[in-house]
């Protein structure tokens, strides 16, 4: 039954009181541990297809008569339109229309980064439309721009009020320390960096527009659109179902998207409009860079008696400012804890959630701080941590956490160290560390999906959510074959298009599991249910004799046992209809998930290279539904990290805002050569409060202690203390440099 | 435009194509190969490799008209005991940069079909995959044949 409540609502950390329509969640979960099908490896459904290149991204949709867009981005980092004439490109051979400032959402009059769109042109090829572009002509008159977040900050240029924190008495609580250290943390702009750009194509068909999108919610799109041009959203049908990766940044419509639609209407021709990978690299959104100010009190016993943090989020000129100081406020149990955090507005392209906005950054800063306190307080790290171990979320009970199980998996890779540090040769020397990580995940309401059966046996699970290409459709899969008692086989899944399915919440903030699974299991029930009563009938037994096992109908007692698909023959032509929704999350819980990471490292220290050699993640999200695609998870989630932690910075001219990382060879992600050995372990056990599932999101949480973990083995090999991301060679020795001379004064370095 | 004759997986075309097109946009839109993506279109990803006479190469800055060679694509590798090892492997995620990972790996299967994880390392740098299936890719091609 539906119901009406008042409830917290949580997306990437971000959280809002909403009224929801919610409808109960009466089914019990399944016991812990694997199951039949559920809590085992499977093999991606669309696996073949994505590896044999037939799988239809909206890069390959193309479509008769489709024009391309190409838009106009502003060459300065702060400037107006005074005057912007098209006559030159629109002359030009194949140009079908223009669309000029204000005319299409997301083309602006005052550009306030390097790289904001003003203008649009549609042409008949892609290079015709990229030369009427250079055509146009413009004057801008250039306005002064703010480049650097600590003079954003001095003028208070603000994204949004400054966010403040207080619990306890800090400064009490740090004038009774033992022991307090302070330290400044920087963190730079990374890049998402999808393979497929951000794009769409864009059709009218009679009032109805039909919009192919890279996205990570085509709901989210349909609203987006459907606002935008004034129409209702059923007229607005968005598909996407493959797309080529987002990890947050593709959770909106954009301008591209804007600009097809409203290009396609002026033109009569569906029209493409795609970022190229310069374009993407400048202006598709990025995890903006942080400045930390962090603080931290201890008493000799490895209790941390004060926490303090300043943070600035160097947002860009639009974009949201992530909880940076989430971290420093949830992961230890700690009485006094302070902070503030501005978001800083500057003219660079703006923000976009990147898989754990803030909680990537904070947990640097934390995590390495952290360290730094158990050296000065000559404790074993792990131990210090177990210490600190919060028993709620600043009071609010966790809905399941299972950090000190972590810590247990982890003991094992952490009582590799000595062994790891004899390797130390010459100029290379080898250490350990490690950091833990909390984050959201735990999804919400509301999401649905619909399971229908035909009489070949055949189930057919229905919801409009999308594969981002984390395995959906395969986690999806198991969980209704798992219901229903039938093979994985026998399940297929469709998804990726707003106008054939229920709608789904978006697949990002590690929610698609934790959101849309229960609602697939209690779709499979409904279904389920319906079978157990035909087949009651037909032998004449009670329901609650008849059950579903390994694709058979057979009565408990052994009198029938009859394959699925045999049975549901007498359908004929009838279907079983199901139909499922999301439950609410429990009340009054935190729902969080935990984990940790324990990294070895290698340092040169006469280079300042460093290799990340092994790393051992142990994980608590729940109950695991893909094994197989969780460990895939975990290690794209920690290569990911290395990229940010070692190698990726997209960086800007401080004098004029100009991006000059533009290319993937400027870019520097990690390659296959840079892969460490990989280890991941599960806690797995499922959360008694959350669900039908008892599942987390796992999306996230792996990207997110890495990058502290290899500082604190960099400070475990070489007694460096690293400061910055991405932690390049200069910075290594600027490090190892200051190391030395904290050695000179006589305070000993760390062996 | 300018008529050119090509080979793709054992297929005779021939096309009229405008000078200067790249390989992968031919492929793509003008002969409909679209397993060979373009991610980068400058040469940096790899996501749009193909083979020529069995050597990978990056068709996103390969001159259609100066091709000379047969061209093998995806297309061509679909039945590729390459393709069941990555999905056995998980070695796909979004999957955008995997139909370039799999022409790589076939080219160098071929060459060596037991090569070292070294090896692999050394020949698959060049195909970059944001979603980190590495450690997959690696098993994949490790145990290709099994």
């Amino acid at each position: 039954m539906a119901r009406l409540i008042r409830t917290e609502k949580e997306v990437e950390g971000r959280f809002e009181e909403v009224w929801l329509v919610v409808e109960e969640d009466p089914l019990t979960q399944w016991p812990s541990g694997p199951q039949a099908i559920v809590g085992r490896d499977a093999v991606r459904k669309d696996g073949p297809e994505r590896v044999r290149g037939e799988a239809r991204y909206t890069a390959d949709v193309q479509l008769p008569g489709m024009l391309h867009a190409v838009l106009l981005r502003s060459p300065h980092a702060y400037a107006r339109v005074a005057r912007i004439d098209f006559a030159r490109a629109l002359e030009l051979p194949g140009v079908r229309a223009a669309l000029k400032p204000g005319e299409a959402k997301g083309l602006v009059e005052e550009a306030e980064f390097v790289g904001q769109p003003v203008a649009a042109i549609a042409a008949d090829s892609l290079e015709q439309a990229r030369r009427a572009v250079e055509a146009i002509d413009v004057e801008w008159h250039v306005l002064e721009a703010v480049l650097d977040p600590e003079e954003a900050v001095r003028r208070e240029l603000f994204t949004i009020e400054p966010a403040r924190y207080e619990r306890g008495d800090v400064e009490q609580a740090f004038a009774g320390a033992d022991v307090v250290i302070e330290g400044t943390y920087r963190t730079s702009v990374v890049l998402h960096n999808s393979m497929e750009t951000h794009q769409a194509v864009c059709e009218w068909v009679g009032d109805t527009l039909n919009a192919y999108v890279s996205t990570q919610y085509i709901w989210g799109v349909r609203d987006n659109l459907a606002e935008e041009l004034g129409i209702p959203g059923d007229k607005v049908r968005v598909v996407c179902e493959f797309m080529g990766g987002g990890f947050g940044s593709k959770n909106g419509a954009d301008e591209q998207t804007y600009v097809a639609a409203v290009l396609a209407k002026r033109t009569g021709r569906p029209v493409r409009c795609a970022l190229s990978r310069r374009e993407e690299n400048v202006a598709a959104g990025n995890r903006n860079a942080t400045i930390q100010k962090l603080k931290i009190g201890g008493r000799r016993d490895g209790t941390i008696v004060a926490l303090e943090g300043e943070y600035i989020n160097a947002v860009g000129a639009s974009g949201w400012s992530a909880m940076t100081e989430g971290p420093l406020r949830m992961l230890y149990a700690c009485e006094n804890v302070r902070t503030v955090r501005y978001g800083a507005k500057i003219n660079t392209p703006p923000m976009k959630a990147f898989r754990a906005p803030g909680f990537v950054e904070g947990t640097f800063g934390l995590e390495c701080l952290i360290d730094e306190l158990a050296e000065k307080l000559e404790l074993d790290p792990l131990e210090l941590r177990k210490r600190n171990y919060a028993d709620s979320n600043d009071g609010t009970p966790y809905s399941s956490k299972n950090l000190m199980e972590c810590y247990e998996l982890a003991q094992k890779h952490w009582d590799r160290r000595d062994e790891v540090r004899a390797r130390s040769t010459g100029t290379w020397k080898h250490g350990v560390g490690m950091a833990s990580q909390t984050w959201f995940g735990g999804g919400g309401p509301p999401s649905y999906a619909w399971t229908r059966v035909g009489s070949d046996g055949r189930i057919t699970v229905v919801t409009a959510m999308q594969d981002i290409g984390t395995g959906t459709r395969t986690a999806m899969a198991q969980i209704a074959a798992e219901e229903l008692g039938v093979p994985l086989d026998d399940v297929d899944v469709v998804l990726g298009d707003s106008a054939r399915g229920p709608y789904a919440t978006l697949s990002a903030g590690s929610s698609t599991t934790p959101s849309v699974g229960p609602a697939v299991r209690a779709a499979a029930a409904d279904a389920k249910q319906q079978i157990l009563e035909i087949a009651a009938q037909r032998h004449d037994v009670a329901e609650d004799d008849v059950t579903i096992e390994d694709g058979v109908v057979k009565s408990r007692d052994g009198k029938f046992a009859t394959p699925l698909s045999e049975f549901l023959g007498l359908l004929e032509d009838a279907q079983i209809l199901g139909k499922g929704a999301r439950g609410p999350n429990p009340a009054g819980m935190s729902v969080l998930t935990f984990g940790i990471q324990v990294v070895e490292v290698a340092v040169d220290i006469e280079t300042g290279e460093v290799r990340v050699e092994r790393v051992a993640a142990a994980h608590d999200v729940g109950r695991i539904v893909n094994t197989l695609g969780a460990r895939s998870q975990v290690e794209g989630g920690i290569i990911q990290g290395i990229g940010h932690t070692l190698s990726e910075q997209r960086l800007h001219d401080p004098e004029t805002g100009r991006i000059l990382t533009t290319t993937l060879d400027a870019y520097r992600m990690p390659t296959i050569a840079d892969v460490p050995e990989i280890v991941s372990e599960f806690v797995d056990q499922p959360d008694e409060h959350l669900t039908n599932l008892g599942s987390k999101g796992l999306g996230e949480p792996p990207i997110i202690p890495i990058a502290a973990a290899i500082a604190n083995a960099i400070r475990d090999a070489t007694g460096a203390d690293v400061h910055e991301l991405p932690i390049s060679r200069e910075e290594m020795l600027r490090a190892l440099e200051a190391a030395k001379r904290k050695e000179q004064r006589g305070a000993p370095a760390a062996v | 435009m300018s008529e050119l004759q090509l080979t793709v997986n054992g297929e005779a075309y021939t096309v009229e194509a405008t000078v200067g097109i790249s390989l992968a946009q031919l492929l793509r839109e003008t002969l409909g190969f679209i397993g060979t993506k373009i991610a980068c279109n400058e040469g940096h990803c790899g996501a749009c490799t193909v083979q020529i006479d069995g050597v990978p190469a990056l068709s996103c800055i390969t001159l259609a008209h100066a091709v000379a060679g047969d061209i093998t694509t995806i297309e061509g590798l679909r039945d590729h005991p390459l393709v069941e090892a990555f999905v056995r492997a998980d070695a796909v995620q979004c999957g955008f940069c995997t139909p370039g990972q799999v022409v790589s790996a076939a080219a160098l299967v071929a060459d060596n079909p037991s090569p070292t994880v070294d090896e692999i390392r050394h020949r698959m740098a060049g195909n970059i995959c944001r979603c980190g299936t590495y450690p997959r890719i690696e098993e994949a091609i490790l145990h290709w044949r099994d």
